[in-house]
């Protein structure tokens, strides 16, 4: 079957062209290496575009700042998961990779001063733990677009070749695990094609898709990841997932913090402010996790808003239109675009929504993938790296802080492209084609060109989001993590029996869903059972059962394998490059 | 299926694959817009629609929520009828 496919061959295939994997191609391009990027979609409408808050790094432009103090909060966001040789390598490049974005035409809103505005974000500190400080930099507040942009622009110019709507399938891997390239099909066309590779790239983007309620695009199915588990690499702190307290109920827009900051407040059915029951200081500022469990607590304890009563409302029209106008204005026009209702006058309906997926492909900060493929707990995966969002480098351990994404994807993008490039000097030429391995890919795809009766891939993905959402959101204890885990699996068995009713070639989208939900599949997975072994809470993973970190037994990365469902764990990087390490205390703001 | 109806669904499968972006807010603006009400629209507001495609998502965003309006006046029309469907 391999033979007939058409083959591309390129030095370095990169997959997916969001900022992590634009940055990456550029710095492979600028240094001459044939690159080709495979993105779904066209390349601008990655889901970097939607990232609105801005890129930490320590310039110390508003308030006294060095990369140390950025480590060190990081580190503590990170409740002490986060690798400190990768934390390090991220907060010393910031201010450089500021400084070049600049360069190269990002407009980041400036002082009067001229130099480079920097507003002040939750989880930043001066002097290790002291006083508030000002880091995050921002291109007004479309800093993701304004960077993806920039970084499009210029790889055209460094003439990358794209595949835009091409959907990649799987990895190609020879016997001895080396990547070889991908399999990939055209959307408009339906027609596959081999793209062979010296190095590849996987820079995919999160899995926020797993959750019913969510804040991310729909092209955020975690295809790299599930990729990967296919190809035998194990997922990393696959239960590391941020929620975020205040999603627009039933759509999963989120509602920042800011709206309880100007004194908004959240109530039940009885009109209640409930969360003077849950965090009688902190109320409706209590910490993310706090308020999320307080409204599922709520929603289960049958004190639910709406004919289904699975939500709260967020009260703000006590604010007066002045306030919401002058302080909210991104919110209001947000309600009442969606929900056709002025905020200044009704209360919003309100329910945690899923944001940020912290775990990944393990890689070092290379960017390389490792694995325990042999006698060690990270042994490379030759041919392979990954970036961003879809990898686990790990920066973000069990929590991110906003204003570190942008700056990981340019991070390691740059850092991936560096070592590809190394790579490549000693790995000149292609390797021989492993054709079981595009069989295999090939066989993924055809099943789904079996015809008659079957279940439908809509009503399963619908099942597999409320399932992950309703025993792996933000309320977790054994008994429902358990629950989760049997639900799963069962859904993956009846994926098997499903059957498409379109089977025409031509912009099938209902068959690039169907692949889409075989990774959200696996991704669920992953998610659930690593949720339901790590029996203590830390960052965004938080069981009642076990209420505490235990770093006795915890202080350590899961990782995930799709064959047999094996889970394994792998010591924590507490060994910065040059500082001292930070200890794990007890994480207090 | 004949082929007009072919090209008609395949111009439609394109179209839905286009209306898939970056911003979890814009394919809740235009996906339910294509499915249920694109079919239904004059020659030329279809036109305008695609136009409107063209648009970058930061920039579509910003129209589609009465931010920012756009730069082709014409494209008023259409951004009221997608609001009103949401």
């Amino acid at each position: 079957m391999s033979s007939s496919i058409p083959v591309r061959r390129f030095d370095t295939l990169v997959i997916g062209a969001g900022g992590g994997g634009l940055r990456a191609a550029l710095q492979l391009a600028q240094a001459d290496a044939h690159v080709a990027v495979v993105s779904k979609v066209f390349p601008t409408r990655s889901h970097t575009v939607a990232a609105q808050g801005g890129m930490n790094a320590a310039l110390a432009n508003v308030l006294p700042d060095n990369w140390h103090w950025h480590m060190f909060d990081t580190i503590k966001g990170s409740d002490y998961l986060a690798d400190q040789d990768a934390v390090e390598y991220m907060c010393r490049a910031a201010p450089r990779l500021v400084v070049e974005l600049e360069h190269a035409g990002v407009p980041f809103s400036r002082l009067d001063n001229g130099k480079i505005y920097q507003r002040p974000f939750g989880g930043q500190s001066q002097n290790f733990g002291g006083d508030q400080a000002a880091r995050t930099c921002a291109a007004a507040d479309r800093t993701g677009h304004a960077i993806l942009h920039s970084l499009y622009q210029q790889n055209i110019h460094a003439k990358t070749h794209f595949f835009d709507e091409y959907l990649a399938l799987d990895l190609i891997y020879d016997d001895e695990g080396t990547i070889l390239g991908a399999v990939v099909m055209e959307i408009e066309t339906g027609e596959t094609m081999v793209i062979e590779a010296k190095a590849t790239l996987l820079a995919t983007g999160g899995a926020g898709q797993i959750f019913r309620t969510n804040t991310n695009a729909h092209i955020n199915t975690g295809d790299g990841m599930g990729m990967a588990l296919r190809a035998g690499i194990p997922l990393q702190d696959m239960e590391f997932f941020q929620f975020h307290p205040t999603g627009i109920a039933g759509k999963g827009m989120l509602i920042t913090e800011g709206a309880r900051g100007e004194g908004g407040y959240l109530l039940n059915k009885d009109g209640e402010r409930f969360m003077e029951r849950y965090a009688p200081n902190a109320k409706d500022l209590a910490s993310r996790d706090v308020v999320s469990r307080a409204i599922y607590t709520e929603v289960k304890e049958g004190r639910g808003c709406g004919p289904n009563a699975d939500h709260v409302m967020l009260k703000l029209d006590h604010l007066g239109m002045d306030v919401i106008q002058k302080r909210l204005p991104g919110i209001r026009s947000t309600i009442q675009t969606f929900l056709h209702i002025d905020p200044a006058s009704e209360s919003i309906p309100v329910y945690p929504t899923a944001h940020y997926t912290m775990g990944g492909i393990p890689t070092n900060r290379h960017g390389q993938v490792v694995a325990p493929l042999g006698q060690t707990a990270e042994e490379t995966v030759q041919g392979l790296y990954a970036v961003g969002e879809c990898a686990c480098v790990s920066v973000h351990g069990a929590n991110r802080l906003g204003g570190n994404s942008l700056l990981d994807i340019v991070v390691f993008g740059r850092a991936a492209g560096n070592h590809i490039i190394d790579y490549l000097k000693e790995n000149r030429y292609h390797r021989p084609m492993a054709d079981d391995s595009i069989d295999k890919a090939m066989a993924r795809l055809s099943r789904w060109g079996q015809k008659g009766e079957g279940e439908s891939v809509r009503q399963l993905k619908d099942e597999l989001k409320k399932t992950m959402e309703d025993f792996c959101g933000v309320f977790r204890t054994d008994e429902i993590l358990a629950e989760g885990v049997d639900k799963v699996i069962a859904l993956e068995a009846r994926l098997q029996d499903a059957r498409l009713q379109d089977h025409s070639k031509v912009f099938n989208t209902a068959r690039v869903e169907a692949l889409e939900l075989e990774n959200l599949m696996d991704i669920a997975l992953a998610t659930v059972c690593s949720a339901h072994a790590r029996k203590e809470s830390r960052g965004a993973h938080s069981r009642i059962d076990y209420p505490d970190r235990d770093d006795e037994r915890w202080l350590k990365h899961s990782l995930f394998f799709k064959e047999g469902r094996k889970l394994d764990y792998k010591p924590v990087r507490m060994k910065p490059l040059t500082v001292d390490s930070f200890p794990p205390k007890a994480r207090v703001y | 299926m004949n082929s007009i109806a072919e090209d008609s669904a395949n111009i439609k499968a394109r179209l839905q694959w286009r209306c898939r972006r970056g911003m979890l807010e814009l394919d809740l603006l235009l996906l339910p817009f294509v499915e249920n009400v694109y079919d239904s629209l004059s020659a030329e507001d279809k036109h305008k629609f695609h136009l409107l495609l063209d648009l970058q998502d930061q920039e579509l965003l910003e129209c589609l929520m009465l931010q920012t309006p756009p730069q082709d006046n014409n494209l008023n029309d259409i951004i009221s009828q997608i609001r009103s469907t949401v």
